[in-house]
């Protein structure tokens, strides 16, 4: 619980090197990608990212991953590790059939090194004695390669958290000294921090978690990342699934994620949702104790009509209901770095 | 009283290290159930509750999911539930028997679990219908022994 106050008091630093970092390159790269992601690659500017979802032929999620366009011919992006194999052969299999059509687009995944997330209000300037570059001028969702206290890192101001921060790409052998120098810069304020921390971090972001909140049958529309659909990719398509994202785009969802709050123990996942009279509308997929918030907090899935905030409904745990009601995410103001 | 071996919270004031957790204090005369929780016997009376040990594990305490009074509990099978920011842990019974108080304190201050697991934390009392079964329980010395080698595993 401290942990999570002290990140969006101070900072907290996370080891995530068990996300699997991967760089397209080649001339054709952006249109191999765009085939299946849902973000208009084409239209990022160079040193910009987006959050996206690999999509596969049902429309549904194969994951969700923060891409960056280093350069027309780059793409830098990072994937869930749970995921990761799954991904790489999907992206393998469309890689090869998208060469032997002549396409230029090649890979390297990034074994040789880490990733840490530097996350909080400290993140900036703690950071920023460790580089040349102006932090300052790095904006929310942006990209640069830069030299970090003395090694050539990957730097995306982006995170789970909420907070403003960044994720760092470094080379493995450079990655302690990294770590004990963020800390050290940041007089202990800035903290190691788990996972478990992470989780209540993101959950209290209104972030999805791959495997939890957003699954293969989950579409993004449903899961509420319509935003991340390109408004070139909704007129033109070309991606895996298109047909069903964009006539669920037309006709609405008939599921949605929503934000939950609810009286009792935690709801976890699974937790089934019922609407006032007790009928099953849906099922809980995160949920936990807010630490900033001090009460519970989820996110599940409703059948459309009962998504608006201040909808009531009832949460099953352990064979016993609970009053409930869907409420807007985030549930704690996100504190992203972006140009005012 | 808690006769603390070793206090963790002011271990990790001090900046010890306290990766072993298998200090957590241990309470003499009470007598403690492998899935960590602790019985105090007094005559056919016993007062349940989770050890220093699980709760330090568990983290902070958010929610404890009470049994009603008059339920019926056997040794060994969950009763109630404990949840923490991490995670959510079933509460079993050390005893057989029929509930007869509930500590309510705990709805409104589910943190009582953590800052006194052995006194103001204490969960329900039960009526015991074998107080036999007691002698299957630990006492304090291999209740510590047996943490030291669940936390080496």
């Amino acid at each position: 619980m401290e942990s999570t106050i002290n990140c969006r008091e101070n900072g907290s630093l996370f080891d995530v090197s068990h996300m699997c970092g991967l760089s397209l390159k080649g001339k054709d790269c952006v249109s191999f990608l765009e085939k299946l992601v849902v973000a208009d690659v084409a239209g990022l500017a160079p040193g910009t990212g987006s959050l996206t979802v690999f999509t596969n032929e049902k429309g549904g999620a194969i994951d969700d991953s923060v891409i960056t366009k280093v350069t027309d011919d780059h793409i830098y992006l990072v994937v869930n590790a749970g995921c990761r194999d799954k991904d790489l052969a999907h992206i393998e299999e469309h890689m090869k059939a998208f060469k032997a059509k002549g396409g230029d687009v090649s890979w390297h995944i990034y074994d040789e090194r880490s990733l840490l997330a530097l996350q909080g209000p400290l993140a900036g300037s703690t950071l920023q004695y460790l580089t040349k570059e102006d932090l300052s001028k790095l904006y929310f969702g942006e990209f640069r390669i830069i030299d970090i206290n003395g090694a050539k890192c990957f730097l995306t101001r982006t995170g789970y958290t909420g907070e403003d921060g960044f994720e760092i790409s470094v080379p493995s052998e450079n990655a302690v000294d990294l770590a004990k120098a963020i800390l050290e810069k940041s007089e202990g304020k800035v903290r190691l921090t788990g996972l478990g921390a992470r989780d209540s971090l993101r959950l209290e972001a209104g972030l999805c978690l791959y495997g939890n909140d957003m699954e293969q049958h989950i579409t993004p529309v449903e899961a509420g990342l319509t935003w991340a659909i390109g408004k070139r990719r909704r007129a033109e398509g070309g991606f895996l699934g298109a047909e069903v994202i964009l006539k669920q785009i037309a006709d609405g969802p008939a599921i949605r994620r929503v934000g939950l709050f609810s009286s009792g123990p935690p709801a976890r996942s699974h937790s089934e949702i019922q609407n006032e009279n007790g009928e099953n509308i849906g099922e809980v997929t995160s949920g936990g104790f807010s630490p900033c918030l001090k009460k519970n907090i989820g996110m599940g899935y409703v059948k459309s009509g009962l998504h608006k905030p201040g909808t009531k409904l009832k949460i099953v745990i352990r064979g016993k209901t609970y009053e409930g009601s869907v409420t807007k995410m985030p549930f704690v103001a996100t504190k992203y770095y972006k140009p005012t | 009283m808690a006769s603390r071996l070793w206090a963790s919270k002011a271990a990790s004031y001090l900046k010890i290290s306290t990766f072993n957790r298998g200090f957590a204090s241990v309470v003499k005369d009470l007598k403690y159930a492998d899935s960590h929780e602790w019985a105090k016997i007094d005559g056919k009376t016993a007062t349940i509750g989770i050890t220093d040990h699980a709760q330090d594990h568990l983290g902070d305490v958010v929610y404890v999911e009470l049994p009603e009074v008059g339920t019926a509990v056997t040794q060994g099978n969950g009763f109630g539930a404990v949840e923490s920011v991490k995670a959510t842990s079933d509460i079993n019974s050390p005893v057989s028997g029929k509930v007869v108080q509930v500590n309510e304190e705990l709805s409104s201050s589910p943190g009582l679990v953590n800052g006194s697991p052995y006194e103001n934390g204490w969960i329900i009392k039960v009526e015991m219908s074998n107080t036999d079964e007691v002698k299957s329980l630990m006492d304090s010395d291999q209740y510590s022994k047996f943490c030291e080698e669940e936390d080496n595993h």
